[in-house]
């Protein structure tokens, strides 16, 4: 199925939000995760199904400024 | 106030411009802005203030210039490398345009000094380059309800967004809390491209001045990516989140702390580039 990951589409195999993670090797705790406009929870980074269409979005922490 | 010829003249590129014209540019030099960080992000974010005729610049920064500063902080220059930060960022500033009053804190904001810094400004630009200090800007603009301009740069990467208090998505709505330390390098590490600094301090130099104008449309619920690989601006929609610790419905934060070591690493992440 595709899915827009940060703006591109890609093709997947399913599976969960942290499936992707793993596939992509993401620490879950270096990303905050967004579903069609929606926040996850990080506890809900396991429960939550990627269907066809949704639009995720990877957003890392970008610290400097100095 | 009345407006002296010097200033008509100094500021009539402002003037001609409909949205901006003498009331806009009244408002300017009346306008008083907070500055994070005298470094990357902050300087191009004081000069382009400083010469727009802001009337009121604070710059906070407990750091003396090191010569590997200049590659990006343009406000310091080479005979500066020792003198404390907010001493060369004031200068630049009024040797720019005297006009501009520069209050100088040599300190680093903490929980204790925060909200009574703030108290005298009515933006705040983010310019720091640790989590934990981000983390704390934007809890503090939050309780003194003061609009935030928030910017981070690392590699060829950039963030600016604009926050409203109680009105638009905070940096805890997306970021509940700082990463974990171990998990991320520090910027020294890292490495930035100097320019970047230049494109999203002006961009919150922008912010900045839209705010005290009351024009326009805020960069409020999104987050302005920039990728200067691609020369590409990407724009990512957040919205208040009801979880946020800090302005969700049922919040863990209720007053100022500091949440992490400043003196912690900070600014890279493993995994970015696996997409």
């Amino acid at each position: 199925m595709q899915v827009m990951i940060n703006g591109k589409a890609e093709e997947i195999a399913g599976g969960t939000v942290l499936d992707l993670l793993k596939a992509k090797s993401i620490e879950p705790q270096m990303v905050a995760v967004e579903v069609n406009d929606t926040m996850l929870e990080r506890t809900h980074l396991e429960t939550t199904q990627l269907k066809d269409g949704d639009h995720v979005e990877f957003l890392f922490y970008m610290g400097g400024g100095r | 106030m009345e407006f002296t010829e010097t200033q008509i003249n100094r500021y009539s590129r402002h003037i001609l411009l409909p949205e901006v014209g003498g009331k806009g540019q009244k408002k300017i030099i009346q306008g008083k802005v907070l500055i994070v960080g005298a470094g990357g992000l902050g300087s191009p974010a004081a000069l382009y203030l400083a010469a727009a005729g802001i009337g009121t610049i604070g710059l906070i920064d407990s750091d003396v210039v090191d010569l590997s500063n200049l590659q990006r902080q343009v406000i310091h220059q080479t005979p500066d490398v020792g003198r404390p930060k907010v001493v060369s960022g004031k200068e630049k500033i009024q040797a720019l345009n005297p006009d501009v009053n520069v209050v100088m804190y040599e300190e680093r904001l903490t929980a204790g000094n925060a909200l009574k810094i703030m108290s005298g400004y009515d933006v705040v630009i983010d310019g720091v380059d640790n989590f934990p200090t981000k983390f704390l800007i934007n809890d503090a603009c939050y309780f003194a309800g003061k609009p935030l301009v928030h910017g981070g740069i690392l590699r060829f990467d950039g963030r600016v967004t604009t926050i409203i208090p109680k009105k638009s998505a905070c940096y805890r709505c997306v970021f509940k809390k700082p990463p974990p330390e171990g998990l991320v390098a520090s910027c020294q590490e890292a490495g930035v491209i100097g320019v970047l600094a230049g494109i999203i301090g002006t961009i919150q130099a922008t912010e900045a001045l839209k705010l005290i104008l009351g024009i326009g449309r805020p960069l409020t619920d999104r987050l302005l990516d920039f990728d200067a690989r691609r020369t590409q601006f990407r724009e990512i929609r957040i919205k208040r989140n009801p979880d946020c610790p800090l302005c969700g419905e049922r919040p863990t934060i209720t007053e100022l702390i500091e949440d992490g070591d400043v003196g912690g690493p900070t600014c890279a992440l493993p995994g970015q580039r696996n997409l």
